[in-house]
């Protein structure tokens, strides 16, 4: 029904629709969509970045530009690329999972998408002038004495963006704690909303340490604070703290929500409930509660003395307990069922050995003594990429291909998906595991060249190669999007024959989501129904009028006004001038919260009668 | 008898990960033939750890391998519903526990050796180095003996040294994989770390901390001779007189670029602790030229003639009026002639 309407909509009416939606589906399709363009972005970035490491002192790209590209590539990946990502599967399937119409405030969820959208694109326009070049933590006081204008996008950038997620996760948490459907307890929830909520949580008090330390940055480079400078009395190591409390958990908000995600695909496949749900639950929080006690564990060579170093130490190797604790609940999910492997399921399955042996280089990374020799090398690059690509992007993908038919309508082509898959999968391998090698024989990290006879023109070889595999594995991927757009095979309202809500409506679902509130008997509510039920959800309310939210063009413009303004910020240190975009963009974004404040706009209803002629 | 087969396979399979780690990267680079106290402290860690990790996988590859294959779905059983299983109190006890119980494996030994490496409590009894970490170079100020040197750090093997480290400008990172692990050089406190080495070599170092455009060609040498030869080297380097005129007509005339140059505007010959650029006291016995090349005549002209070519964003461009060819070459010749000590890289078996 939806997709007949779209198409005979021209560009501009589409176009509009978006920019003005506050529907969480588009939202989260938008994020989908904002991601994975700063994906790619992100992913050239990597690719030129081993092409110059492909052999001893190249000149492929300069000093200079090879730090822009190292801060930018890992800057776009976590912030711009997996984070969105993450961010919009959760606002697309967990309100059909917990049987909500939409999230608790869906003005702030467009305006949180906008934020990050456009401080993304901020960031980015920096390539034009000089990129941020002081790595994607950006220590002080290196970031401090960096020329140009480069850190300073990254500090209005990042701020803009991460107001932008502070908002989707308080967002996220309202919705959770008051919009689950009758009967949809929270021992009911499924896991990936459970993540959700954790990961939401983890947001909401990881997020405020990096804006602070992204305002003491701005002052200190805009307007002659000293917070960092040590001349003055400042001291740079305060940076390292702040960025690290902010920037542990923020490691945890990438990988929950990934094994949420597993939590949901494996069970499906299996054909079998979650081993250990309530153990998978606690786990979740306990590794939410230990992921704000390790952040010094980043800091091991800091020289912050052998009792923080011990207590940072234990407390790292703790987190291996209840990931542990994971990772046996998925195999005995496994074990016993009826295992389908499909391109989702492959996705699923390589992760497990793949994120294993990242979380193990974790636990040898913890033992500080250890960490001496692998602290900033490229032990620590193999270490990370393990994680969040044999994580976070193998978490993406599998993501992808499972709930394409429910965003979209339509299945992901398997022979493509699978091709992708496998490039993808042994070019992973082959760039990052050598690289454990790599740092223990001498290479540190954001090197950018690496000179003859030190024994390690091999093995970058070799990881370069790998690059190549993964480049092609991704291209391979949006091919078969594009192919799926054209002439893929059109979905059914439950194509995996899955457990959990968001299967029991069409595919895509009307934009109200439910026509009637289900009534939730259990964990896997859809599951039950199907086996002991009448096959689809009991209804918990009778067909009646259905209150909706208006559309709205306020967030976009308010946030435009924000970034007008982070532009004159950035700016005005050269000249006086440039406060005017301050004050324009700042009175662009005052100037709609007021038309926000002032205009009550109640809505509109979906009647009874609508809601009837359309078919189920 | 099965207790002796998983004994003697454990022992193999140890076996070929040590030599298969034994076997990577460059002698006197590499973190996996340590030659000195730290590093052996880490790779015990390392192997540890990296032991214990491997069983885990093992574990969990089985588990995995056999679920996979028993538990696919077959053909003609489309239709087969598993049975719906919530857990298993006894299973997920025993994956909580003895996790819990490796990672306190793991846990006292790391305890022990943070402390044992943290341990300054003789540092007064040992030689002591000022280290001064610049972009993109280390200067090493020797304490009580009046020896400032900078890119090689002479040390006996041995004796712990004791390195008192700060930054002038930004963080670095002071990392000499095969004698000790790294530690950050701030700029706003001493950090203090020992090493020792156990045997003679030259030892390649590498600042480990994002510093800048030649964050990567902050090499520097370690280079570890015998307590006899290191005694001798302080003396030499004690009587050195930094006035001395050159017996070669090059040379001379090439110290008089020097001076007129303002080079010692920056860089001093001697004890002196000023320390804007390298100390070139033992410039002719260097393993390097600017900490990566190799030490020729004619790479140090290269580097005098445009040093920004070989290092982007280092201090020394456009602080000198530019040089000619043949001025640069009698600087080479007067700085390639200081050779104060008969103690060399060669010494340690370079």
């Amino acid at each position: 029904m939806s997709i007949a309407t779209t198409q005979k909509r021209g560009f501009g009416a589409v176009l509009w629709d978006y920019l003005t939606t506050v529907d969480h589906k588009k939202i989260g399709i938008l994020y989908i969509i904002g991601g994975g363009f700063f994906f790619l972005l992100g992913g050239l970035e990597a690719l030129l970045i081993r092409i110059q490491l492909i052999k001893p002192e190249n000149d492929f790209i300069s000093a200079g530009l090879y730090n822009e590209m190292i801060t930018m590539h890992g800057t776009t990946m976590i912030f711009l690329a997996a984070m969105p990502i993450l961010v919009g599967l959760m606002n697309y399937v967990m309100p059909l999972q917990i049987g909500a119409r939409d999230v608790a405030f869906p003005f702030l969820n467009s305006l949180g998408f906008w934020l990050f959208f456009l401080g993304g694109i901020l960031l980015n326009l920096s390539w034009f002038t000089g990129a941020p070049d002081a790595g994607w933590t950006n220590y002080a006081p290196l970031s401090v004495q960096s020329p140009g204008h480069g850190v300073d996008f990254y500090v209005m950038g990042l701020q803009l963006s991460g107001a932008g997620t502070l908002m989707g996760g308080i967002n996220f948490i309202v919705t959770i704690v008051t919009m689950r459907a009758p009967g949809m307890t929270y021992m009911r929830m499924p896991l990936f909303s459970w993540t959700t909520l954790v990961t939401s949580i983890l947001i909401l008090f990881a997020f405020p340490a990096l804006t602070v330390n992204l305002f003491l940055m701005m002052f200190d480079r805009m307007f002659g604070t000293a917070f960092f400078d040590i001349g003055l009395g400042g001291n740079s190591i305060i940076w390292q703290h702040l960025f690290w409390i902010f920037g542990h958990p923020e490691v945890y908000i990438l990988i929950l929500p990934a094994f949420g995600i597993f939590s949901e695909i494996i069970p499906t496949f299996a054909k079998k409930r979650l081993f250990g749900y309530t153990a998978m639950v606690f786990a979740t929080f306990l590794i939410a509660f230990l992921g704000f006690m390790v952040w010094a564990h980043h800091m091991f060579t800091v020289g912050l003395g052998p009792v923080a170093n011990s207590i940072f130490a234990v407390a790292t190797m703790a987190i291996a307990v209840p990931t542990g604790i994971k990772i046996f609940n998925w195999l005995l999910t496994l074990w016993g069922g009826s295992i389908t492997i499909n391109s989702a399921m492959l996705w699923t399955l390589a992760f497990i050995p793949s994120f294993t042996i990242g979380g193990m280089t974790g636990v040898m990374l913890g033992s500080s003594v250890a960490d001496y020799q692998y602290h900033d090398t490229y032990f620590v690059v193999a270490h990370f990429h393990y994680v969040i690509v044999g994580g976070v992007v193998f978490a993406i993908l599998a993501a992808m291909h499972y709930w394409w038919p429910k965003m979209f309508g339509r299945i992901l082509h398997e022979g493509m998906g699978k091709l992708a898959f496998w490039t993808f999968f042994i070019g992973f391998h082959l760039t990052f595991f050598i690289q454990h090698f790599l740092g223990l024989m001498g290479m540190p990290r954001r090197y950018w060249v690496f000179l003859e006879n030190q024994g390690l023109d091999t093995g970058n070889l070799i990881s370069t190669i790998g690059a190549f595999f993964m480049t092609f594995g991704v291209i391979v991927f949006l091919i078969n999007i594009i192919y799926t757009a054209v002439k893929g095979e059109k979905a059914p309202a439950d194509p995996w024959d899955a457990r959990t809500l968001e299967w029991a409506i069409p595919s895509p679902p009307a934009h109200y989501n439910f026509k009637q509130l289900p009534l939730v008997r259990g964990l896997d509510p859809l599951w039950i129904e199907k086996t002991e039920g009448k096959g689809k959800m009991t209804p918990a309310e009778p067909v009646d009028e259905i209150h909706m939210p208006n559309g709205t063009i306020l967030p976009f413009i308010m946030t435009l006004g924000f970034t007008i303004a982070s532009y004159g910020f950035i700016y005005q240190v050269d000249h006086k001038g440039w406060l005017i975009a301050v004050y324009a963009g700042m009175a662009i974004a005052l100037g709609c919260m007021l038309i926000r404040s002032l205009k009550d706009d109640h809505g509109y209803h979906i009647t009874k009668e609508e809601l009837e002629r359309e078919a189920d | 008898m099965k207790g002796w087969m998983g004994k003697s396979k454990a022992l193999l399979l140890f076996t070929i990960i040590t030599m298969f780690l034994a076997g990577c990267g460059k002698e006197n680079l590499t973190a996996l033939e340590p030659k000195g106290y730290g590093a052996d402290k880490s790779m015990d860690l390392i192997l540890l750890t990296t032991v214990i990790m491997i069983g885990v996988f093992l574990v969990v590859m089985l588990i995995y391998v056999i679920a996979l294959i028993r538990f696919r779905k077959k053909k003609g059983q489309e239709d087969f519903i598993p049975k719906q299983v919530e857990g298993n109190h006894k299973l997920e006890t025993i994956w909580t526990v003895i996790p819990i119980l490796l990672v306190l494996i793991i846990a006292v030994p790391t305890v022990i050796a943070t402390f044992d490496l943290a341990d300054e409590s003789q540092a007064s009894e040992h030689i002591n180095v000022e280290v001064t970490g610049n972009q993109y170079w280390w200067h090493f100020s020797y304490d009580g003996e009046e020896i400032v040197t900078s890119q090689d750090l002479y040390i006996p093997t041995g004796e712990r040294v004791y390195l008192n480290m700060l930054s002038s400008d930004v963080i670095h990172s002071f990392w000499v994989p095969t004698i000790a692990g790294k530690m950050d050089v701030n700029p706003e406190n001493v950090n203090t770390m020992f090493i020792e080495a156990h045997e003679e070599g030259v030892y390649w170092g590498k600042c480990a901390e994002l510093c800048g455009p030649s964050h990567s060609l902050m090499d520097f040498k370690v280079i570890a001779v015998s307590p006899e030869e290191y005694d001798q080297w302080v003396s030499d380097m004690q009587n050195v007189d930094p006035e001395e005129v050159p017996a070669d007509a090059v040379a001379q005339e090439g110290q008089e670029l020097f001076e007129a140059n303002s080079c010692m505007g920056c860089h001093a010959i001697g004890s002196s602790p000023a320390a804007t650029g390298p100390n070139l006291t033992n410039f002719g016995d260097r393993s390097t030229v600017a900490g990566i090349l190799e030490p020729t005549k004619e790479n140090l002209v290269d580097w005098i003639m445009d040093p920004e070519s070989i290092k982007p964003g280092n201090k020394m461009t456009g602080m000198y009026p530019s040089v000619s060819e043949e001025e640069a070459n009698s600087i080479a010749e007067y700085l390639m002639q200081l050779k104060p000590s008969e103690i060399t890289p060669e010494s340690a078996g370079n």
